[in-house]
């Protein structure tokens, strides 16, 4: 068995989140994944593997997508951290989301939070997407229920649509 | 998965002589790169540093920069990067190897040093806590047998980066950073055919950046996985040849996947002068298949991978060749 560890040392953590600026006191250890879902009470980013090979927990850091399951919170001091709770704007859904929407691009819901921030990401660098260029942005996010086909569509809608 | 202990300490030092410092001040603690392995394997408790001296602040390791014949990539740069950056064009199996490792996310954290250093793997190491202590854990880790072959003494877990081996194919030097002062050495002495100790570094050493020379040859990589949208090599080759009048000049193969470290093919220089043709893939063929060793350490059968190297082999020699770049 393990000694048991010792009481976590905490630290002042000043990141924006989803536009806003803000300060919480976190553990050095602490993840992430967890920092938002447990912390900041934003629990659109899933946990899936807990391993970084599903994508389920996708989020942007300062635009990039990253398996924020991986990612030291500590780690993100003074970034831009964006989550699914960020894309909606005034109640009204993203171009993302309502494409996944109308094109039935999600099933169980659980991986669309990191499907839609991985597409973001993408949809950011390169407007207009082939579907070769999706297929490669979302390599490392893992869907279950959909085969795909539904999500590349979507994806492919959204594009056009003018942001 | 277990969250990480509660009372990690994280530094986060902004130049290499801080973080030198930093881990030499505590013996407990690890160099963090990009995480993607590292903060995998603590999840896993396979690997249970007491605290972390994240690099992703030291600028100095992050940069790519050309200076007369040699190309010098910080090992802070991340895959992504390295992938899209101009300067690496020119290495075409660099390029190929960056842009198959692990997806997208992975790309946007690893970094060049950490994919190098990153752990060996294997179907009895990488599990969870309870998955290996059901096992009586193994010799890599809080156990005293190698499951893969357990009537020897030593552990077979595979390296499987795929840096390492499109690097190699250049014949690049590493600066290693240390409390006593830097080093400099051939890549290929960076790693050790040994599963539990694969690397070359002492206490307190840092890879800081790769030193590519200028004017490469034409080259490839390629590499057989389970899951083709992200996974790690069950066998990974690298090529570079070099030829006049369809004739080798000089041919280099690179393997990962297939042995605990990377490794350079052992006498290519043999083929100098040959014409590629059937005749001599049979040969590399069969030069690849005697010095892999690949192992049980994949849910690939060890047979699969060391038939797959070969080909691979073969394969990228012909593809090169074809492209009339031999």
């Amino acid at each position: 068995m393990h000694a048991p560890s010792p009481p976590p040392r905490k630290r002042l953590l000043r990141l924006k989140l989803n536009g806003r600026w803000r300060e919480d006191a976190v553990a050095e250890s602490d993840l992430l994944v967890d920092y938002l879902r447990d912390v900041a009470h934003l629990t659109g980013t899933k946990t899936g593997c807990d391993g970084g090979e599903c994508g389920a927990c996708t989020v942007l850091v300062d635009g990039k997508a990253v398996p924020s399951c991986i990612t030291l919170a500590v780690r993100c001091e003074g970034c831009s951290v964006e989550t699914i709770e960020g894309m909606a704007t005034q109640g009204r859904l993203d171009r993302l989301q309502r494409a996944f929407h109308e094109k039935l691009g999600t099933q169980c819901g659980f991986c669309t939070p990191g499907m839609i921030m991985a597409a973001e990401a993408l949809l950011r660098r390169n407007p207009n997407p082939s579907d070769e260029d999706i297929r490669a942005a979302l390599a490392g996010n893992l869907c279950r229920c959909t085969g795909y086909v539904k999500i590349i569509e979507s994806i492919k809608a959204a594009a056009e649509v003018t942001p | 998965m277990s969250t990480l202990a509660s009372g990690l300490r994280v530094a986060h030092p902004h130049s290499i002589e801080e973080a030198i410092a930093a881990r030499a001040q505590n013996p407990g603690s690890r160099f963090l790169g990009g995480g993607t392995d590292l903060i995998v394997n603590m999840r896993r408790q396979i690997d249970t540093p007491n605290a972390l001296i994240d690099l992703s602040r030291v600028d100095e390791m992050a940069e790519i920069v050309a200076k007369g014949d040699i190309l010098r990539i910080g090992a802070g740069v991340t895959i992504a990067s390295l992938a899209g950056d101009a300067s690496i064009a020119p290495y075409k199996a660099v390029v190929q190897a960056a842009e198959g490792i692990a997806g997208p996310g992975h790309r946007n954290m690893a970094t060049v040093g950490g994919n190098l250093c990153q752990d060996t793997r294997c179907i009895y190491y990488n599990q969870s806590e309870w998955w290996r202590s059901a096992n009586s854990f193994c010799l890599k880790h809080r156990g005293d047998t190698c499951h893969v072959a357990p009537q020897g003494q030593r552990c077979h877990a595979a390296y499987s980066g795929d840096l390492a081996p499109a690097l190699l194919v250049f014949n690049p030097e590493i600066d290693i950073a240390a409390p006593k002062g830097c080093r400099r050495m051939p890549l290929a002495d960076l790693f050790v055919e040994d599963g539990r100790a694969h690397l070359s570094l002492t206490e307190g050493e840092l890879v800081v950046a790769v030193r590519l020379p200028a004017a490469p040859p034409p080259s490839a990589y390629a590499k057989v996985r389970v899951r083709g949208a992200i996974d790690f090599p069950l066998a990974g080759v690298a090529v570079a040849l070099t030829s006049s009048g369809g004739k080798v000049g000089s041919l280099r193969i690179a393997l990962t996947g297939t042995n605990s470290r990377p490794f350079l093919l052992a006498d290519t220089d043999r083929f100098a002068g040959r014409a590629v043709d059937d005749k001599l893939l049979q040969e590399i063929d069969r030069l690849v298949q005697k010095q892999v060793q690949p192992m049980r350490t994949t849910t690939a059968s060890s047979n699969y991978r060391r038939v797959a190297a070969a080909a691979l082999a073969r394969r990228l020699v012909a593809q090169l060749a074809g492209q009339g770049a031999a």
